[in-house]
């Protein structure tokens, strides 16, 4: 017996994809073209465009810039909301209910107004280098996206499983290593990537933070787009994704490589 | 290694709720204690105080001449069971085994042949490197089992660990923990809301309610002579008839019934009997008598249903609905009168509540 599909649902499924491929297939088609303007289908094959994001001294020092960023937010929000979400999870019976909404109420507040405050109260006064200034508000905005994946991950964590360890003589804090955190794996590699995702392409939070020397690449575009239209912003655009995807499998690697690791 | 548990005057509190008032057990050297009682009455409390995973407002836990209560949870060196198995599930069967083991510096070499070991004593050593996500119920439980045994804890606890288990499989492993709780002989508190249970595997029962332990008994004195009008219900006692002594001559003693019927009892059988006292009895405890002269209390009979050893009747008395069993021979109708007839063997008198 066979199910038969209904084709109109098929026919669905495929609008949806193009949808969501197509503008990825406009992107790379333009990133390639051999013309001077951004065009699709694109006309003629080079790799010229590529080479260009080099020989731009801006792009090059924004890209490092924004991976560092990305990287270094990521990890230290990372440090910071996995023991939070932790808390949250383990200790829910006995906090206040508000408490986990508070941790996640930075998410409702408009990024725009996140990055202008943070100028006015970091930027402004204090002194603190332009790069601080810019990890500080890239770590507050996906600090939430953290805990609030990690903590999707402990929901479904059965604590008894710590405790569990704990009466076979296992340390709580390396309980939390060793049993806890393999248990969460996918959680912390979600957030990982969706908090590594959300920093790298931030535009209005950096847009108030960056400065003289130091901006990020997806302002570097903004301040290109204002004065060119050639295809190096769609080869960027490419070469941000290939990054992305890059980021997304190393971290995939490697977590998942350490999580096997413990269980030896 | 096995160590007497001894629990002093334990008061517990969840915020400022008291679940544990002044609870006291003594438990000897590989004896095994069941907690018994309804759904929150304290019975995991009273484990995660022995476990460490809860402070005690006052009183002290001993486990031979150790305070626990001073011991952080990770030092006590208790083995326990969860109604959940709680495996680890990132770690083979084997190393789940051997999690303990390592944790007491023991090289791998020898914590998988002592792991084998015990895999194979519950009989799972063909499973040793699979998943726990790829066991059955009962298989995990074993896993759980062997754990918590394998490193040979002085005193092992278990908290409904057969409650996820079906009816078939529940009764095969209560029998398989009492014989590995006795060829270690390991002292052991072991938590059921299951009175079959707790009765089958246990050298001594405690029935709990509300924070208290109401009796702590053999299961056969539980069963013959429940201590209070708590566990007489809980054991299955149901009829529990107030009595007034009327008159004493020797050791026989007159009672009446608030319609002034009179029953008489021996203390020979009984005990010193105060002026005031509780009779009670099972539906076996009360013979039901179509004879109007008999000894006993006055009835009216309602809905009988069969047993096949012998038919129950509810039955109108003075003393509220009783329930009692009747003669196959003789089957009455509903709506007769007839006389309820204590069987003096299958009775206890308790004190009013
Ligand atoms: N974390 C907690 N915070 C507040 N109250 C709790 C907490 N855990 C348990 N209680 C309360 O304490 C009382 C005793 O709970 P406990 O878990 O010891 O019951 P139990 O006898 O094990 O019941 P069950 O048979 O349902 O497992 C219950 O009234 C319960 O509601
Ligand atoms: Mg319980």
């Amino acid at each position: 017996m066979t199910t038969r599909i209904n084709p109109a649902l098929i026919g669905f499924t495929a609008l949806v994809y193009v949808f969501l491929i197509g503008p990825l297939v406009i992107i790379f088609g333009a990133a390639i073209s051999d013309t001077s303007y951004l065009t699709f289908p694109p006309q003629g094959l080079t790799l010229h465009w590529f080479e260009n994001i080099w020989a731009i001294s801006a792009f090059r020092r924004t890209i490092i810039t924004s991976l560092q960023i990305a990287f270094l937010a990521t990890t230290i929000a990372l440090i910071i909301g996995i023991p939070a979400a932790y808390a949250l999870n383990r200790y829910r019976v006995q906090l206040p209910g508000w408490l986990s909404t508070l941790f996640v109420l930075p998410i409702l507040v408009p990024e725009i107004v996140m990055g202008f405050s943070l100028l006015r109260s970091v930027n402004v006064d204090s002194g603190v280098p332009i790069f601080f200034t810019l990890l500080i508000g890239h770590t507050l905005l996906v600090l939430p996206y953290v805990i609030r994946v990690i903590s999707a991950a402990l929901s479904s964590f059965d604590f008894s499983i710590e405790e569990a360890a704990i009466s076979l003589g296992s340390r709580p804090a390396k309980t939390f290593f060793t049993i806890v955190l393999p248990n969460v794996r996918s959680g912390v590699i979600a957030a990982f990537i969706l908090a590594f995702i959300t920093s790298i392409n931030d535009v209005s939070v950096s847009l108030f933070l960056t400065g003289p020397g130091i901006s990020t690449l997806p302002i570097q575009i903004l301040a290109h787009v204002e004065q060119f239209f050639d295809p190096t912003i769609a080869s960027v655009s490419v070469l941000l994704m290939v990054l992305t995807v890059i980021v997304m499998i190393i971290v995939e690697r490697t977590l998942g490589l350490t999580a096997v690791a413990n269980t030896k | 290694m096995t160590l007497p548990l001894s629990i002093n005057n334990i008061t517990a509190h969840y915020g400022t709720t008291k679940v544990l008032e002044d609870l006291s057990l003594d438990i000897g050297e590989g004896e095994l204690v069941s907690l018994l009682g309804a759904s929150g009455c304290g019975k995991t409390t009273t484990l995660r105080l022995i476990a460490g995973f809860l402070q005690p407002t006052s009183g002290t836990i001993r486990l031979g001449d150790k305070d626990l209560t001073k011991l952080p949870a990770h030092a006590r060196d208790i083995g326990l069971v969860f109604q959940n198995y709680a495996l680890f599930p990132h770690l083979s069967v084997r190393d789940n085994v051997a999690f303990g083991l390592k944790q007491r510096g023991i090289a791998a070499a020898e914590r998988n042949k002592r792991a084998n070991a015990f895999l194979e004593r519950v009989g799972l050593d063909h499973l040793a490197d699979r998943l726990p996500a790829a066991l059955s119920g009962g298989q995990k439980q074993r896993v759980a089992l062997a754990r918590a045994l394998v490193i040979e804890p002085p005193l092992l606890m278990f908290d409904e660990p057969l409650s996820n288990l079906d009816a078939k499989l529940r009764v095969d492993m209560r029998v398989e923990i009492r014989k590995l709780q006795r060829a270690n002989g390991t002292t052991s508190v072991y938590v059921t809301h299951d009175q079959e249970e707790a009765f089958s595997i246990s050298d001594r029962v405690a029935i709990m309610n509300e924070g208290r332990i109401m009796q702590l008994d053999t299961p056969e004195t539980l069963y013959q002579r429940p201590a209070n009008a708590f566990v007489a219900r809980f054991v299955g006692f149901e009829n529990l008839i107030p009595m007034t002594v009327t008159a004493r001559d020797g050791e026989t003693v007159t009672a009446s019934l608030s319609d002034g019927s009179t029953l008489k009892f021996s203390q020979d059988r009984f005990g010193a009997i105060d002026d005031k006292f509780v009779l009670a009895t099972r539906a076996d405890g009360l013979s039901v008598s179509s004879d109007p002269g008999a000894e006993g209390i006055a009835a009216k009979l309602g809905l009988r249903t069969y047993l096949g050893r012998a038919y129950q009747y509810e039955c109108e008395t003075v003393a509220g609905k009783l329930i009692a069993n009747g003669a196959l021979s003789n089957p009455l109708e509903p709506g007769a009168t007839a006389k309820l007839v204590p069987v003096a063997d299958q009775c206890t008198i308790l004190k009013p509540e």
